[in-house]
């Protein structure tokens, strides 16, 4: 995208001064223990319950009191299955992509907010992929639910459910080429006239950070 | 077999079968053609553009005579990009793109999406209490107009006529009101991160008063026509069956799964903007059936009352308390005021940056076309809205705009209930089943 725009800013296009605050979203460490709250609990049940705990949970991250345990793709299935069955996480929201084209190796996120209506509590699941190889377990037989939610983010992000019983796309038509909701894929969008002034469209406009 | 060419009703050979297309006209000859083959099993396409359909929804049906054997939903129809348009604004602009996603909910998707965008920020203890009472006032006016739709929408399906006239009145005056406070009856970017766009205007509440007086007389009207109604509990007892084991492998929230007893609502088990001090309960059914759910969205309509007159209590206590952030570099500059052509700008913000304070118009400016930062990282928050669980998932990068925007909106999940709801039913039965899940497909396709 270019940082160009209609005011002829050069550069960056920040006029901010505070450029260099700019952070990638996707590098946060992991957390320390204690966890606080009832996150402690989860993470000592779920090692109990799961003896390949240390291996199949690559980092765990408490941020603005939420818990994202991180999992190994290989080993999805088996942790949730785990987390559904011993941990009472009954219910599934869904499953939702993210894009970070500069994570190298882990280009493709996929997160999965998890609810315990037993226990009143919530974790997320984040599983990441390379690009070059988006494949992930489909989490359809541990939660029926996730059906149309793995389609949707098989449309928009290209990651491939393996296992998923028909995976298609579900918002955008059949023969739609790409997946809009990756970063490398353009808004697009019209220049507009108005009164005799052009505006382009709203990702060719300056842009700040 | 004969080679009867209707342009309204023919048919052609393909591999998977005859297809017969039905564009209105002469259903007689069409009839007669599929009496005379052998096959039994017909599939049949409903929508997108259908009348029962509850929206732009595709079906597509396998039938045994009127019984359905299997059940596929078409959807996409409506979908217009608004997670993808929303990386490209700024926080604060996105409210104005996500109130248009679930039509009949917009207050509550710009509050999921501001409680999003307040727990990324940090500030979520510091909006404002009069902001907040504003907001569930706001919500739970909105749920009654939701409901007074799915109500009204769903009898007319179904085919009582009458209380479509009477919820679509109820749902007026709550428009009425949404005008009064917002100055829009729909997609009214009412609520900003931080807290919400402008106070109540002057003697707003004693109108506020005089519509929930008025509600819950006129209520009365539509539990009259379909309370024991014998045709309209014989077209929903026992129809759309679905379990509290279906619901929760399904992720289905909302009246559907509290129609199966489970009395599952995040405004008494995860509070937000301040639902712990509300008195109200939580409406359940043991039916799990459309007959159920629709007596939980009557009986909602009490509940929401309830809340809306405790607000107006503590409403009037905070008379003149801020509805914004103290913190002024994330709270919106400017205050809009009712002129004499309307709603708009307040004449004291634009006399004060541009006559008297330049660093008032500097920070204007910053605000206004660059925006806040939000510290980088991703959140969830979910609230009840009136489909169940509205769930938003927000990543920061940092920037003055949202790095990924996702909405796990309750249609879009609960539509996959259809297939089990209605797989061995008849045909007419589906009708009632969809209308009893409510999707809005604006929300199902964002």
């Amino acid at each position: 995208m270019s940082d160009q725009g209609m005011f002829g800013a050069k550069g960056s296009g920040d006029t901010s001064g505070y450029g260099g605050l700019v952070r990638t979203a996707a590098s946060t460490g992991s957390s320390e223990r204690p966890y606080g709250g009832y996150f402690d609990e989860v993470a000592d049940d779920l090692e109990r319950a799961y003896p390949d705990f240390a291996d199949a949970i690559e980092r765990v991250v408490v941020d603005r009191g939420e818990l994202t345990l991180h999992v190994k793709r290989e080993r999805l299935v088996e942790v949730a299955m785990i987390l559904r069955d011993k941990l009472l996480f009954e219910m599934c929201l869904g499953v939702n992509g993210a894009h970070y084209p500069s994570d190298t190796n882990r280009e493709l996120h996929a997160v999965y907010p998890l609810l315990s209506m037993t226990h009143n509590r919530r974790i997320r699941l984040e599983v990441s992929v390379p690009d070059s190889d988006p494949h992930l377990p489909s989490l359809v037989e541990v939660w029926a639910g996730n059906n149309w939610n793995e389609r949707e983010t098989f449309d928009m992000f290209g990651i491939v459910f393996d296992g998923h019983p028909g995976l298609t796309r579900i918002l955008m038509p059949d023969d739609w080429r790409g997946h809009p909701q990756r970063k490398d894929y353009p808004l697009g969008g019209i220049p507009v006239e108005y009164k005799g002034a052009t505006v382009p469209p709203p990702n060719e406009r300056r842009s700040y950070r | 077999m004969t080679t009867y060419s209707d342009p309204y009703a023919s048919s052609r050979e393909t591999t998977e079968g005859k297809v017969f297309s039905v564009t209105g006209g002469d259903w007689d000859a069409l009839v007669t053609e599929i009496g005379a083959t052998k096959e039994e099993r017909v599939v049949v396409n409903m929508g997108p553009q259908h009348p029962s359909t509850h929206g732009v929804l595709r079906l597509v049906l396998e039938l045994e005579g009127e019984t359905v054997t299997e059940l596929r939903c078409g959807i996409g129809y409506l979908h217009t990009g608004i997670e993808k348009n929303a990386e490209y604004r700024s926080w604060t602009q996105g409210v104005t793109f996500v109130t248009r996603m679930d039509y009949l909910a917009p207050l509550f998707n710009e509050t999921a999406y501001c409680l999003g965008v307040e727990k990324l920020l940090g500030i979520t203890n510091d909006v404002p209490e009069r902001a907040s009472v504003i907001r569930v006032m706001m919500m739970e006016f909105n749920r009654i107009s939701s409901h007074m739709v799915a109500l009204g929408t769903g009898a007319l399906e179904l085919g009582a006529l009458s209380p479509m006239i009477f919820c679509f009145r109820e749902r007026e005056k709550v428009l009425d009101v949404f005008e009064i406070i917002s100055g829009l009856r729909m997609n009214m970017a009412y609520v900003r991160p931080g807290g919400v766009a402008q106070d109540l205007p002057a003697g707003a509440l004693p109108k506020l008063r005089e519509t929930v007086k008025e509600l819950r007389r006129d209520f009365k009207d539509n539990d009259k026509l379909l309370i024991g109604n014998t045709i309209w509990m014989k077209r929903t007892e026992g129809i759309g069956f679905l379990d509290l084991a279906g619901c929760t492998t399904l992720g289905i929230t909302g009246p559907v799964l509290r129609s199966t007893g489970m009395p599952w609502d995040l405004r008494k088990l995860q509070p937000y903007c301040g639902y712990e001090d509300y008195n109200f309960d939580v409406v359940t059914a043991n039916t799990s059936d459309v007959y159920g759910r629709f007596l939980i969205r009557m009986n909602e309509l009490e509940q929401s009352l309830r809340i809306i007159e405790q607000c107006i209590d503590k409403l009037e206590k905070l008379e003149g308390a801020p509805v914004m952030v103290a913190d002024k570099k994330i709270a919106w500059p400017s205050q809009l005021a009712l002129g004499s052509d309307g709603m708009g700008n307040s004449l004291d913000h634009i006399r004060e940056i541009m006559g008297t304070s330049m660093e008032s118009l500097i920070h204007h400016f910053k605000l206004v076309t660059e925006g806040f930062r939000v510290p980088a990282g991703q959140v969830y928050s979910a609230i009840e809205s009136p489909r169940g669980e509205l769930g938003v998932h927000l990543v920061s990068d940092g920037g003055t705009k949202p790095y990924r925007v996702h909405f796990r909106e309750p249609s879009f999940n609960n539509l996959q209930a259809t297939a089990a709801m209605c797989e061995g039913s008849l045909i007419a039965d589906i009708i009632g089943a969809v209308a009893s899940i409510d999707p809005v497909l604006g929300g199902v396709d964002r």
